[in-house]
């Protein structure tokens, strides 16, 4: 090939990469807005479509081979498989399994990149060692962080803190970052190094896992977001390797916009990222001992229900506890029950309740409560005093008034929904457990404050049968 | 300090794309309410999947006539980088699905 000759494949192949690039920013501003959201989502998929087709069909390597027939049809045949595969998971699964399930495919795409990291890496033509490695670090921390995250959200991974696991983390950190030294330095990497960059893989694998473990509660939606976040970035190094314009700005995009939501998630529990990472929730505080805690009041069913019946403005705050248990579609039951009795109900939404960004605007969707109901905390707060029955379902931490005035209290200046300002509060709780934030919430012993103990849906589902009957 | 600026001046393109991009993202996202956080992150996931075409270009230049490790791990990272996609946009169509049905 001279160079005066015009190579069309790949012109075309370039500008299918600009249209698949323009078409993932349209649909990700498109996916902020609700309006919009499904064409937003639609674009974005076009867009990798496409440059999916064209690579596949108009590739060429550095020697100018296109990608050979057998070649085509090995990935075409295994991404019919991984389609069928993934569509129909998709479409099957539970829709209270959804966080688990991102976290789930957020964890492929991290395999994934690490993966193409760590074959490039031996590829002599690869220039870009240290992106090469960054790749395979990030994205296999991704990758086996998105995994426990997913264990997390689905039951079967618990928790795991230790006072030791703040420095194992620190350790491996460092061995990670002077492995990827190491490897820098090496005079020629094809030969020295084969071996450490699978040492490294599994290092950076450990990690993800060890990073993970010891977050929960409402830490999860915040690290979530981050992993997300870390794929983005992975993608976007793998795309470094191949000076591809679609995979770089699609990767970083993504990056950023998970960044932001982190960053979005951190502020509204009021602590750094940091904090997050390395120091979970201390407890330590127990109960504190400069307050007076005052008695739990019960409440009864039927007092419940006349309480509801005849307020005009009640507010639901639901936490965790709604979709542990399953709760929403009852909940909305009870929503448009008292609707129709002319009591105006909505629902106030903590950012971080839940255990992923968004968690009960979903699950509420599920149960068709029409997203005009659903409160922000910053506009539903000053409304607070004018509310006659504020319900908490399943929350906690989020509606502690020590975020407020306890100044020695571990969860002080994280801001939260004011149902003790309302005139009156039922909280529904299965007991006296503590949120994840392990303190006591002086909210439960107000003097305005009812306790309906019990599972959620139970509870609700006497209430909604006792409101019936008045 | 002299490699840095030659891998500076060689990959300036690819830079310049990473710098504008993160302002980029960062602006498309900002103002985003809070019911679209999951769909949003869900769509977000989704278009990370573009690693799909390292996948592709890995596997599609492989060598094919041996069973290898390139092989083996290029299917996978195909495999892996498909669910990514297929899944992630999916997903996020069926959440979207359930905003959309009761605004009637």
């Amino acid at each position: 090939m001279t160079d005066n000759t015009i190579d069309v494949g790949q012109i075309v192949l370039d500008f299918s990469y600009l249209v698949s690039a323009i078409l993932f920013v349209i649909g990700l501003k498109l996916l902020s807005k609700p309006e919009s959201a499904k064409r937003g989502n639609l674009y974005a998929a076009t867009g990798m479509v496409l440059a999916m087709i064209t690579t596949l069909f108009l590739h060429k390597d550095i020697q100018g081979n296109s990608i050979p027939l057998t070649n085509v049809l090995v990935i075409v045949l295994v991404i019919s498989i991984g389609t069928v595969l993934g569509a129909v998971i998709a479409r099957k699964i539970k829709m209270t399994a959804m966080p688990q399930l991102v976290s789930f495919y957020n964890a492929t795409g991290g395999a994934a990149s690490a993966l193409v990291a760590l074959m490039e890496f031996s590829n002599p033509d690869n220039s870009s060692i240290l992106v090469t490695l960054l790749g395979l670090v990030i994205g296999s921390i991704a990758f086996s962080g998105s995994m426990i995250a997913y264990g997390k959200l689905d039951g079967w991974i618990k928790d795991w803190l230790s006072p030791a696991m703040k420095y194992v983390n620190l350790f491996m950190l460092v061995l990670v970052t002077a492995v990827v030294v190491y490897l820098m330095i090496a005079a020629d990497p094809l030969i020295s190094s084969s071996v450490l960059i699978y040492i490294l893989f599994i290092i950076s694998l450990l990690y993800g896992i060890f990073f993970v473990m010891p977050i929960g509660g409402a830490d999860m939606p915040v690290v979530i977001s981050l992993l997300n976040s870390f794929t983005g970035i992975a993608a976007a190094m793998a795309g470094f390797i191949y000076k591809n314009q679609a995979m770089i700005l699609g990767g970083i995009l993504v990056g950023a916009a998970g960044t932001i939501l982190t960053i979005l998630m951190c502020r509204a529990m009021n602590r750094s990222l940091l904090n997050v990472i390395i120091g979970a929730f201390g407890g330590g505080g127990a109960v504190a001992g400069n307050r007076e805690i005052g008695i739990i009041k019960e409440i009864s069913l039927s007092d419940a229900s006349i309480l509801l019946n005849y307020a005009q403005k009640v507010v639901i705050i639901p936490g965790y506890g709604l979709a542990a248990a399953q709760a929403q579609h009852v909940c909305s039951e009870l929503d448009a029950l008292l609707t129709e009795r002319g009591v105006e109900v909505k629902y106030a939404i903590h950012p971080v309740a839940g255990r992923m960004p968004g968690h009960m605007n979903v699950l509420l969707a599920e149960a068709d409560v029409p997203y005009e109901k659903l409160v922000e905390m910053d506009d539903i707060n000053p409304q607070m005093p004018g509310i006659d029955v504020a319900i908490v379902i399943g929350a906690n931490d989020v509606v502690n008034p020590a975020a407020i005035d306890d100044p020695s209290g571990p969860i002080y200046g994280m801001p939260i929904i004011n149902a003790h300002e309302a005139k009156n509060i039922i909280v529904m709780k299965r007991g006296m457990g503590k949120g994840y934030a392990a303190i006591e919430n002086y909210l439960f012993y107000g003097d305005k404050t009812r306790m309906l103990f019990g599972n959620a849906k139970d509870s609700l589902q006497k209430l909604v049968a006792e409101i019936k009957n008045l | 300090m002299e490699q840095i600026l030659i891998y500076f001046s060689e990959n300036k393109e690819a830079i310049f794309i990473i710098v504008l991009s993160i302002f980029l993202g960062i602006e498309v996202i900002s103002h985003v309410p809070s019911v679209l956080h999951t769909p949003l992150m869900s769509g977000a996931n989704a278009i990370s999947g573009v690693i799909i075409i390292g996948g592709i270009i890995l596997l599609g230049h492989a060598d094919l006539t041996e069973w290898s490790l390139e092989f083996f791990l290029g299917i996978l990272a195909v495999l892996f980088g498909t669910l990514n996609v297929a899944g992630g946009f999916v997903v996020t169509d069926r959440m979207l699905e359930m905003f959309r049905k009761k605004r009637k």
